[in-house]
Formats: structure tokens, C-alpha cells, sequence
């Protein structure tokens, strides 16, 4: 007889919703990584979230959680309101890289040196997805994007901006890392990382942000498996994957 | 209950306090700041939430996440900060949720100055963001009045899940008047069946937002935001009349440009002549009815603000021409003076009016001319 | 009734503070009043003025342009009112910081050396009472008794050992204004 085994179910923490992402996007991985730590830590009743403006704007449809919608990159900001009057449920934004690297640079920054409790999943594919594929301040240089046709040249457009290097400095943030959706190993890495990001705001020990380097096949012009080849090739080494922050309080606790 | 004497300004903070306000963020910018300041340090007293926000767009937003979850909360802010906020305050209409805003009014545009001004009536009461909605717009002209319309404005704000602002300017926010508070109210969390507040196991989740992506949807909301202002419009419009019985001329004035045209009336009527004040308390649901009947029955109307004539339209638009609309406004800070008014007054009532004349024009060409 | 008040004077003159012992006394009284400050960055040194309105009945504009009441702590402030007072009005001067008579014939101005008078009763910081005592002789809708009530009831706390020399600032204040009055017709 042969036997069953159970290879994919759907978590608690979604709903029945197909998602609306491109195939090969990652987004549809780590929306999974995060509704799987909600369940895991038994915190979906009471968990709120905060959706950006990009392509995850309706992330709110695959999330069995009350969820709101911020105006573009003000998901921060939304979020601090909320956990600041709410501060025993669980607040989390989940935001692209033009939404929280650019537009909401200001939201981001604050809320991370207030030390607010909330964690952000934040999704770094190098490009504004939704509206079809222009320059980031992630993007990297040369990259040729919708408005950077020529690719992007640092002389006229500037340089890469590493958010999380960046953030780590603030005394306010207890957890700040970056992990890449390129392969199963590195996906296990981050739900771990994402674990962790979580257990950080349960336990009031400040900001956490995972950092996730992912896909965007349709607007790369790639297909999937070459879109995450370029993940792991040029996006890696322009985008270490290390531990930028761990307070000493949340290297106590184990996931 | 004794009368103490208050700070408009603080006057306003205190009042929020007592009627549940449970989250505040705000940002400093005069002449307003007096506001934010005495928050930070009552709501911590009383175990309530205060943040200075980074900018007033992340005050705005940290507004819209706590009226989200259904709480009392309030931003205060002036014209040039209030600018910045318009973003949120258009997405907070739009996701239909309660939230209160102060505009202590200053001189524009741009940087402009601290002093006293109106120009910010057409930016609250038409809109201002993005999209089809209308937020009740209140006018104190009192530190009183600031007091009573801020409790006041919790209340609309939750019954009709809108925005709800208070625009005063800086003279109210500065002033000391003799006022009474109400009584601490209890902070009551309403078991609202929107609020975003966690699931708790008790319930399906909720969404708020404010996209619609199909038009049909978004004409639908649209239309029920449009159906709860006309709810709006039937309740809730206040205003204040002086000296109206026998007036054969009125002037329409709000907050402080109201409150310096009623001692030119009072001046005008030491001389005989029949003058009144219609004082809109609520500038928008504007009262249209009240005009309408005074239309019938004056001689004339004069409109003073402290703008270049921003209500004025919105006048006009109730008259329709049947008698005639004058305009006196002072702007970028200037407030005028009840012997303005009364000047006015005189002219007014001394010569031969004309249904067809611009009144801005005519404003206009007298203020050029003054100099 | 109305009667309108500008106290003009130097920042750290105690300007504001004067129009607000006004203010507290009008309303014990049970009147109506507004108190209104020039605000903005003229606060940070300069002049400072405020405008108080006492009335019995609901008040319309807390600005006046030719106000019947004045007090000018300096000569900046001297210059300027006097120039706006209402004919019949009364200016209050500080002489201790002004080094000219009065322009104007059509107006009461009182000159009463309030540093100087302050400096006897040993606080230098009491000249904007001794200005404020004065100004009651051409303010009888407050006494004072009304004052002192003000005084006792809003001073913070940690003041309220210096309530009694406030008072002898107000009387002395009051008196010299007494005597100096020539009422004008």
C-alpha cells in the first residue's frame, strides 16, 4: 500500500484566496513564511496587519488577520498607531522596497529609532513591482529598468541604499537582518530569521525587520528559475545576508 | 461648575482629554504647538498615548492607525502641516473611520506667517485631499466654543465615521478667555463592528482600506459617503445670530472675523442702524437654510473673513442674486478691526447696492486703492 | 460696559503676566474678559504687548484699534500708544524708563517711576504691579481688593511668599497715580 505523504497544506493564517502574483515572484514564499510563524507562535487571533502600496497591496486578501491599508510607505507610521493603542496584539508591516526605501524612508527610519514594537517583513526585489518595473533605490547599478533604461548609472541616479545596515545603527532596533527567498536553504534561513523578527515584538524587545532579497521575474525580464539565479549571483554580493543587529536580549531566545 | 480662565490652545488639549481622547500625535508648529506640549506630558499621566511624530505625515498616519482600531484620537496642527497631512486625512475619509484634527489657522501660502488667518477655508471645507468626500468642518469663534466643539467633534466623528477638524486661528489658540471644561469623561473602547482592533478568537477578520479597484465599487462607497452627508447636512448644521429680528442688513462671519464684525454691529446699532450677524458655527455643513431665509427678508449682505473671500463663494451660491452680496476681508495675518466693519457697515447701508456687481472685484479694487 | 487694555513693554517686563492678573480679576469679578498676547518671534526679546477686554456682556473682537486703557513699561511703548490711545483715554508710563513728557493734550498720561518705586519696596520685579495699581485709578470696575484676590488665587504656589510686597506694589502704584491724575475734560 503505498502511503501518503502531506507535502504542502494550506497554514491557519491564510485564507482560501489565491494570490494575484506573477509565477516565479516570491512574494507568494514569504506571504507562507510569515502566516506559518503566526501560526506556530499561536498569535493569528490577535495579530494586525499593515499592507503597503505595491504589488502587496492586496496581501490582505491571503491573510486570515485584521488588516489595514497605509498610504505608500506610511505603513510604519499606520503601524505605530495601531500597537501603540493595541500593544498586547501583534503588529506587522509588510513592505516593498520603493514603498519603505524610498517614499517612506522618513516612517521607516522614525519608527525604528522610537524602538516601536512592530515587526516589518521587507521585500527587496530591486524595483517598484507594481507599476511596472522602474528604478528603486535598491536597484542595483547598471541594472536597466523601466526608467533606467540605460541602466542605472550612479552618476545621474545615485547608489544602492542598504536599508538594513543602515537601520541597524538605531538603538532603537532590536533585531535587523537580511536573508534571500533564492533557493530552500536560504528560505529556511529566513523563516527563522522571520521567527525571530516576531518573537522580538512578542517579547517588547524593540523593532524587528527581516529583510528578504526576492524575485521579480516579470519585470527583470527573466524567468523564474533565472530570476533567482540573479538573486544569488548579483544580488547577494550587493546584499550580504548577515545579521546586522540581534540585541543580546533576543540571542537568549531560541527559535 | 466655576469658570477658570483658559488658553484656547490648551483649552482645546484639555478638552480632547475629557471627552476620551486615548491617542494624540502630533508634530510642533506654531502657532499651534501649545497643544501638542500639554499633551505630552497629561496623556502620559493619565496611561494614554502620545507621540511626536517625525513629520506630520507620519502623525497623520500614526492617526489613521489608531481610528483603525476605533480609540479616540486627535492631531492638531497648522496650515502648513495640515498641507502635508491631506494625504492621510483623504484616506481616512476614505476608509471610513472616525478621526478629529485641529487647523490653527497662520498666513499664507507657502511658509506665510504665524499670525491670525482664514485662508484655509476652502482647503477644509472643500476637500482638500484627493477624491470625493466631505469632512465636517467646525469654526470656534471662543475659547468656549473651542472646548464645546472639540467634545462635540469626537461625537460626529464616530456617528458618521468621518473627519471631523476644527478650524480656528491663531488669535483663539493664543487668546485667554474664561471657560468651563466639562467633566472627565470615561474612556469607553465602543464595541464598533469595523474597528480593526485583533481578531481575539471571536470573530472573522476585518479589513480596513481604501482601494476599490473596480469603479462600480468605488462609485458604490462614494455614493454612501454621499448619503451619510446628506444625513450631515440635515443634523448637524449649527450657527449663532445676533441682532437679527429687525436687521435690514446682515454681515456672515466666521470664528474670529464673526466675533470682531459683532462689535461692529453693536457699534453700527449705537448709531441706528439695523445691522445683524449670522456667526456659522458649522462652516461645513454649511447653513444653507439660515442664509436662505435671511435672503428673503435683508436688504444686504456683507461677508468679512480673513481671506480674500473664500466663503463668500459658497454664500453667493446660496443668495443666487437676489440681493446683494458684499465682501470685506483682511489677509496673510492681518485681522481686521470692528472700525473696519463698521466703515463697511456705513457703506454698505448708505448706498445704492447692485445685485450684479463682483463683490471680490469691487473688494479688490477698494483695497488697491487704499494704499 | 467695555473697556479695552494694552500693556506694552519690554520682554521679561512682565507684560503678559500684568494683563493676566487683569484678566483673573475681571472673571472672580464675574465679568466677561479676553486676554491676547502678541505672539511669534517678537516674544524672544523686543516688545512685548498683550490685550485685555473686560466687559459685561458676550465680547466681540480681542483687538481694539484706539483703546481707552494703556500701560507702556518703556519708551518703545510710550511712542506707540500714545500716538493710538482714545481721546479721554489714560497711558500709564513707567518715567523710570522714558525721558520725555507727554505729546498728546486730549489724553491722561500718568507718569509714575515704577523701577524706581519697585526698587524701594525691594524687588525690582514688582515694577509691573506698581504700573498695574496705577491703572486702576482709571479702572474702577476692578479695586484693589480684586487684584489681590487675583494675585492670591493664581500666583503659583512657590510666589506666595511674595504676595504681600505684590500688594504694597499695587498700593504705592495705586497712589502715585492718585496724586498725579489731573483728570482732563
Amino acid at each position: 500500500m503505498a502511503t501518503k505523504n502531506l507535502v504542502y497544506e494550506r497554514p491557519e493564517g491564510f485564507t482560501e484566496t489565491p494570490t494575484h502574483y506573477c509565477p516565479g515572484c516570491t512574494h507568494g514564499v514569504a506571504h507562507r513564511l510569515v502566516a506559518e510563524v503566526l501560526q506556530e507562535m499561536d498569535v493569528i487571533n490577535k495579530t494586525i496587519g499593515v499592507a503597503p502600496v505595491g504589488c502587496a497591496v492586496f496581501a490582505y486578501n491571503y491573510f486570515d488577520v485584521d488588516f489595514v491599508e497605509a498610504p505608500h510607505g506610511r505603513a510604519p507610521a499606520m503601524a505605530t498607531g495601531v500597537k501603540r493603542v493595541l500593544p498586547d496584539r501583534i503588529v506587522f508591516t509588510y513592505q516593498g522596497d520603493g514603498d519603505l526605501a524610498s517614499i517612506g524612508m522618513g516612517e521607516i527610519v522614525h519608527a525604528a529609532a522610537r524602538g516601536e514594537n512592530l515587526t516589518v517583513i521587507f521585500i527587496n526585489n530591486a524595483n517598484y513591482g507594481m507599476t511596472g518595473g522602474q528604478m528603486a533605490p535598491t536597484t542595483l547599478p547598471g541594472m536597466k529598468t523601466t526608467s533606467s533604461a540605460l541602466g542605472r548609472d550612479v552618476e545621474v541616479h545615485g547608489y544602492p541604499i542598504r536599508v538594513s545596515e543602515m537601520l541597524a545603527t538605531l538603538d532603537g532596533v532590536g533585531y535587523c537582518v537580511r536573508r534571500s527567498l533564492h533557493d530552500p536553504k536560504n528560505i529556511r534561513l529566513a523563516k527563522k530569521a522571520i521567527r525571530t523578527a516576531f518573537e522580538t515584538q512578542a517579547r517588547g524587545l524593540g523593532f524587528s525587520i527581516v529583510e528578504l532579497l526576492s524575485t521579480c521575474p516579470t519585470n527583470w525580464g527573466m524567468t523564474p528559475v533565472e530570476s533567482l539565479k540573479f538573486v544569488e549571483e548579483h544580488m547577494v554580493p550587493a546584499y550580504p545576508l548577515e545579521d546586522f543587529k540581534v540585541s543580546e536580549a533576543i540571542k537568549q531566545v531560541k527559535v | 461648575m466655576t469658570r477658570e480662565l483658559w488658553k484656547g490652545n490648551e483649552a482645546i488639549a484639555e478638552a480632547a482629554v475629557r471627552a476620551g481622547l486615548e491617542a494624540y500625535f502630533g508634530y510642533p508648529i506654531t502657532p499651534q504647538t501649545e497643544i501638542l506640549e500639554y499633551l505630552s506630558r497629561r496623556m502620559p499621566e493619565l496611561g494614554r498615548t502620545f507621540v511626536q511624530a517625525e513629520s506630520e505625515l507620519g502623525a497623520i498616519n500614526m492617526v489613521y492607525g489608531a481610528a483603525c482600531t476605533g480609540v479616540r484620537v486627535m492631531s492638531t496642527s497648522s496650515s502648513p502641516g495640515i498641507s502635508l497631512m491631506l494625504e492621510g486625512i483623504s484616506y481616512i475619509a476614505g476608509t471610513e473611520v472616525p478621526a478629529v484634527l485641529v487647523n490653527v489657522m497662520r498666513g499664507g501660502p507657502g511658509l506665510g506667517n504665524i499670525a491670525p488667518a482664514q485662508g484655509d477655508y476652502n482647503q477644509a471645507v472643500h476637500g482638500g485631499g484627493h477624491g470625493d468626500y466631505q469632512p465636517i468642518v467646525l469654526a470656534p469663534a471662543s475659547v468656549q466654543e473651542a472646548i464645546d466643539l472639540t467634545v462635540l467633534s469626537f461625537d460626529l466623528a464616530e456617528k458618521y465615521r468621518a473627519v471631523c477638524m476644527l478650524i480656528l486661528d491663531g488669535s483663539i489658540g493664543q487668546m485667554m478667555e474664561p471657560a468651563q471644561m466639562p467633566e472627565m469623561m470615561e474612556v469607553k473602547r465602543a464595541n464598533w463592528d469595523w474597528a480593526t482592533d485583533g481578531r481575539m478568537g471571536k470573530r472573522e477578520r476585518r479589513i480596513l482600506t481604501s482601494i476599490y479597484l473596480d469603479p462600480v465599487q468605488e462609485e458604490k462607497m462614494n455614493l454612501r459617503l454621499l448619503s451619510r452627508w446628506r444625513t450631515i447636512q440635515r443634523e448637524e448644521v449649527r450657527y449663532k445670530e445676533y441682532f437679527l429680528d429687525d436687521a435690514e442688513y446682515v454681515i456672515i462671519g466666521f470664528g474670529t472675523a464673526g466675533r470682531v464684525a459683532l462689535s461692529a454691529v453693536r457699534q453700527a446699532r449705537e448709531k441706528g442702524i439695523k445691522v445683524g450677524l449670522l456667526r456659522p458655527i458649522t462652516v461645513s455643513p454649511f447653513p444653507v437654510e439660515a442664509i436662505e431665509q435671511l435672503t428673503g427678508r435683508v436688504n444686504g449682505i456683507l461677508v468679512t473673513e480673513m481671506n480674500s473671500g473664500q466663503m463668500l463663494e459658497d454664500v453667493r451660491r446660496v443668495v443666487k442674486g437676489r440681493v446683494p452680496v458684499e465682501f470685506y476681508g483682511r489677509m496673510g495675518g492681518v485681522v481686521p478691526l470692528p472700525d473696519e466693519i463698521l466703515r463697511e457697515v456705513q457703506r454698505i447701508t448708505s448706498s445704492k447696492l447692485d445685485v450684479r456687481s463682483d463683490p471680490r472685484e469691487e473688494w479688490y479694487e477698494r483695497m488697491v486703492g487704499m494704499r | 460696559m467695555q473697556k479695552e487694555i494694552i500693556i506694552a513693554g519690554f520682554g521679561g517686563q512682565g507684560v503678559l503676566f500684568s494683563g493676566q492678573v487683569l484678566a483673573y480679576a475681571a472673571m472672580d469679578s464675574g465679568l466677561e474678559v479676553t486676554w491676547i498676547p502678541s505672539y511669534g518671534p517678537e516674544m524672544r526679546g523686543g516688545t512685548a504687548n498683550c490685550t485685555v477686554i473686560i466687559a459685561d456682556n458676550e465680547i466681540g473682537s480681542p483687538l481694539v484699534k484706539n483703546p481707552p486703557l494703556a500701560i507702556a513699561l518703556n519708551l518703545p511703548s510710550f511712542d506707540k500708544y500714545e500716538d493710538v490711545l482714545a481721546t479721554g483715554g489714560t497711558l500709564i508710563v513707567n518715567q523710570s524708563m522714558v525721558d520725555r513728557e507727554a505729546k498728546r493734550d486730549d489724553i491722561n498720561v500718568i507718569l509714575v517711576p515704577c523701577n524706581g518705586i519697585a526698587e524701594e519696596i525691594g524687588d525690582k520685579k514688582l515694577m509691573n504691579m506698581v504700573a498695574v495699581g496705577a491703572l486702576l485709578t482709571a479702572l474702577p470696575e476692578l479695586t484693589l481688593k480684586d487684584i489681590e484676590k487675583a494675585l492670591e488665587g493664581h500666583l503659583p504656589g512657590r510666589h506666595a511668599h511674595l504676595l504681600p510686597k505684590n500688594y504694597e506694589a499695587l498700593m504705592r502704584g495705586f497712589e502715585t497715580a492718585s496724586v498725579a491724575a489731573v483728570p482732563i475734560i
